[in-house]
């Protein structure tokens, strides 16, 4: 694809043909705010936080202008500034003030977007109204929605129309009483919502939170591990404890993407019913034993059924390493090829 | 897979999951894709946004059919008929890819005579899917390439499980639409590491990398390898073991990451097998329904305390990485095989890592030749592999196939039907399939209490003219029953099912739908029959 040259602020910096000047901008390192734009959608124009002056003294969006040679931005002409601070200012009137126990502070595409336009405590009074008072829908186990934090972007709706196909959620009700919310208004656990939690991960202010809100430590790089699609995971740590999954951009199988088993389904690892230790059976009844007494069962029972009375099942969930000393155990040790494993199933 | 070998010699999905965007027409027979592989689903989904003809082939109105640009609604278990149609409408209609055919094919002539069956009016009356659309799906898919078969248990899980799949791969073959990108036949593995304990050699006729036990070369290979005699005598299958420890003939059963209470075909006589057994060692993480009867329990680590590597379903070798420790004194799968080799006396067991058991595993495997972790350190490489400069290979057969003679082999096929079909006595079908919310047995998921939240209990999905002809109400518990067991089961109804068929997971052991399935296995893969079995509901008095 071709490449133009376009002015930005004084600075000159390339761009492929077909892309926007938003695009191009954040391409280059440059930070033009918005807050409807996201990299994996197609440029919708709600917000209109990101707009900039052209040349020909026209203002537009710039999530929806495709560059051409040539072309002199602007993003801080005073219009602009103008504008934009009077956008955000009446996206914030309503808007709840409680940051500070707020599930996304300081990781709020809001609050960026304020500080960056300039909104002062001053500013805000002209426009401030109470917050509306709408219920949260919290009947999704893995995550809330509250509508009174909601800045209408609709990253949400075409994150579940564009990315995931699956539409189950929308603009609903009208005016100032819209929302985001499902067919007929029901609870989102009643829609045809699969709970795969995109939505929530690009929603850029804290309207669609995760319930657990812990923040890992650390993230450690692997792989799901339920289906066969094999989709790169970020596991989220803390102390010894799996406090959260996000998706492998990196990874080119699912570039990100998870669906509900692979993002919310890590609970079992650090669950109370995780076996602990060995269990042999005494009198009947599995009691809890050490290592060294499970062994000495399993080498008495063994050494005596070499061959043709042994088998072993191996599992599909287990690692590829943990799968070939099994089989190498069977075949080596025991003297038989009785060994399977639950593929056919 | 064994059936796919055969045709094509190799067993595994032979493209890649980025390639399914670029086909111009999707074939997905026998995937519940949105269900099963929600991920693949989103490239799925995609493409048919993006105007690829999607042709879903399935019983029920799954959600795919929403995407479809045609749905197939086939009588369960008459896939090789309906298939063996379109590829009579192909080859009658001139659309089959006959340079592709007298390059690469052997067995021409006998495929051809063996569509003779299939004329388009017995293959309706056997489907019970129009002429019209038949031939429509033919052309279709014939003349819209790249075309990509995606497949799943839908298929396989049938006594004539490896004829559907051999009718696939024809299907693919006299089209042409093999060995180039977005084409292929692909079969969508289950859970996640299916494919590596495949390519591990946890299978009763093969070393790793599909090398034969009963090929004195190969044997005389891993004999050198690991210092020991091995036996010649291709072993016994899944199923197979549970009846030769029925017959008293396996004393000691060495059971991982395995839970055949709930997933066993026919689970009772699986039961009763396991009760027979002198001696039954079970290897997990929790204490599932199997564990309960085991002598020895031995506490397993999970995914995320342990290093390793899984396959996924378009063979690429991925890095598996610790966490966090393993629970209390639980320990990983392998540590665990090392210490009872250790202590029964044998070498070859003194590994300190993963690592280095993946290098003795590419020592043997010539797929795996080239994989070591530092290339897999950041993303994963596809086999085969065969050696370090390798870039691993995202589509199979683009040049010769993997079998002797580098020529893919056409099948002759003529129609079975399901060992077992709704007569009087049972005059329902039932079929099994599985929920986006669990997984398996449910012993991770249901103990995930959100996603237990979303699907909390088993549903029997029932079409609601049959319950009206049943006398049920939604929600009511109803019995249900086959000619090996019976259970209770709530209803749902839903126009998914067609009137006649019935369908429940198997994730919940409340309403364990294995005591009801049929385990007829398909002779070749030795695959039982999940998917078709006759039941009869009634309400519980
Ligand atoms: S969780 Fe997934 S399915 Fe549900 S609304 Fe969000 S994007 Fe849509
Ligand atoms: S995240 Fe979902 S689709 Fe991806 S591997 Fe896990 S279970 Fe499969």
């Amino acid at each position: 694809m071709n490449e133009v040259t376009i002015t930005i602020d004084g600075l000159q910096i390339t761009a492929k043909e077909g892309t926007t000047v938003l695009q191009a901008a954040l391409d280059n390192g440059l930070y033009i705010p918005s807050l409807c734009n996201h990299p994996d959608l197609v440029p919708a124009g709600l917000c209109r936080v990101c707009i900039v002056k052209m040349d020909d003294w026209k203002i537009a969006i710039s999530c929806k202008l495709p560059v051409k040679e040539g072309m002199v931005i602007s993003t801080e002409d005073p219009e602009v500034q103008q504008i934009r601070k009077n956008t955000v200012e009446l996206l914030i009137a309503n808007h709840p003030m409680t940051c500070l126990t707020c599930e996304s502070d300081s990781n709020c595409e809001l609050q960026r977007v304020a500080h960056y336009v300039g909104i002062t405590p001053d500013s805000l009074k002209r426009y401030r109204r109470s917050v509306r008072s709408i219920p949260m829908d919290t009947s999704n186990p893995f995550f809330d929605i509250d509508p009174s934090k909601c800045i209408m972007c609709g990253i949400c709706v075409r994150t579940c129309d564009e990315l995931q196909n699956i539409n189950a959620i929308d603009y609903g009700l009208r005016g100032v009483a819209s929302i985001i919310t499902t067919l007929g208004n029901k609870p989102i656990a009643d829609s045809r919502c699969e709970s795969c939690g995109e939505c929530v991960v690009r929603c850029p202010v804290a309207a669609l939170a995760p319930k657990d809100t812990l923040q890992p430590m650390r993230e450690v790089k692997s792989v799901c591990t339920y289906c066969g699609v094999g989709c790169g995971v970020l596991l989220g740590v803390r102390g010894d404890k799996i406090v959260g999954v996000r998706g492998d951009k990196e990874n080119p199988v699912n570039r990100g993407s998870l669906c509900v088993k692979g993002r919310y389904g890590y609970k079992f690892i650090n669950h109370p019913d995780r076996l602990k230790t060995p269990l042999v059976r005494k009198d009947g009844k599995l009691v809890e034993a050490t290592w060294e007494e499970a062994m000495n069962r399993i080498e008495a029972k063994f050494s005596q059924h070499k061959g043709e009375q042994f088998a072993a099942l191996a599992s599909a969930r287990i690692t590829n390493e943990d799968n070939y000393l099994i089989q190498k155990f069977t075949r080596a040790v025991m003297g038989t090829n009785n060994i399977d494993h639950c593929a056919r199933l | 897979m064994a059936g796919l070998a055969t045709a094509l010699g190799s067993g595994a999905m032979s493209n890649s999951i980025n390639e399914i965007g670029g086909a111009k027409t999707i074939l997905a027979i026998g995937t519940n894709t949105t269900q099963a592989h929600p991920v693949i689903a989103l490239e799925v989904k995609k493409a048919a946004r993006n105007g690829t003809n999607l042709i879903v082939v399935n019983p029920k109105k799954i959600d795919l059919c929403r995407h479809a640009t045609m749905h197939i609604q086939q009588r369960p278990g008459t896939d090789v008929s309906l298939l063996m149609g379109m590829l009579r409408t192909i080859v009658d209609e001139g659309l089959a890819d006959t340079d592709f055919i007298e390059k690469h094919c052997d067995n021409y002539d006998e495929f051809i005579a063996s569509l003779a069956e299939f004329d388009l009016d017995s293959v309706e009356k056997i489907t019970g899917v129009p002429k019209g659309q038949i031939t429509k799906a033919a052309r279709m898919y014939a003349s819209n390439g790249p075309a990509s078969i995606l497949y799943c248990m839908g298929i396989t899980q049938h006594s004539h499980g490896t004829d559907n799949v051999w009718a696939i791969s024809n299907l693919a073959l006299v089209t042409g639409n093999i060995g180039k990108k977005s084409t292929g036949v692909n079969p969508l593995r289950g859970q996640n590491n299916v494919q590596g304990s495949c390519d591990m050699g946890a299978l009763p006729e093969f070393y790793t990398g599909y090398q034969k036990v009963d090929n004195p070369e190969s044997q005389k290979k891993f004999e050198a390898a690991w210092g020991v005699n091995l036996s010649p005598k291709v072993g016994l299958t899944h199923a197979e073991i549970f009846d030769r420890i029925y017959d008293d003939k396996i004393k000691s059963l060495y059971l991982v990451g395995e839970n055949p209470v709930l997933s066993e075909v026919d689970a009772n006589h699986a039961i009763a097998a396991m009760e027979k057994l002198n001696f039954l060692v079970v290897q997990d993480i929790f204490l599932t329904e199997t564990a309960e009867m085991a002598d020895v329990v031995l506490p397993a680590a999970t995914f995320a305390e342990k290093d390793g590597t899984f396959v996924n379903t378009e063979r690429r070798v991925q890095r598996v990485r610790q966490a966090i420790a393993p629970a209390g004194d639980s320990k990983a799968d392998w540590k665990i095989v090392c210490e009872i080799a250790k202590t029964m006396g044998a070498s070859g067991f003194d590994f300190s890592d993963p690592q280095e058991i993946m290098k003795e595993i590419v020592s043997v495997t010539p797929s795996y030749g080239g994989i070591t972790y530092e290339r897999i350190e950041e993303v994963g490489l596809q086999w085969p592999c065969p050696d370090k400069d390798h870039p691993g290979t995202p589509t199979l057969h683009t040049e010769r196939f993997a079998t002797a003679n580098g020529k893919a082999k056409l099948i002759a096929l003529s129609f079975r039907d399901s060992a077992e079909l709704p007569d009087e006595e049972y005059p329902l079908m039932l079929t099994t399939d599985r929920s986006l919310f669990h997984y398996h047995t449910g012993s991770m998921t249901r103990r995930v209490d959100g996603l237990d939240q979303l699907h909390s209990e088993e549903l029997l999905k029932i079409n609601p003219e049959d319950a009206a002809a049943l006398g049920i109400v939604e929600d009511e518990m109803v019995q249900i029953s086959s000619r090996r067991g019976q259970t209770t089961v709530k209803t749902k109804f839903t126009g998914i099912c067609p009137p006649g068929l019935v369908s429940m997971t198997f994730h919940f052991a409340e309403s364990p739908v294995n005591v009801l399935t049929n385990a007829a296995l398909d002779p070749v893969a030795k695959i039982p029959e999940t998917k078709v079995c006759a039941v009869r509901v009634e309400k519980i008095s």
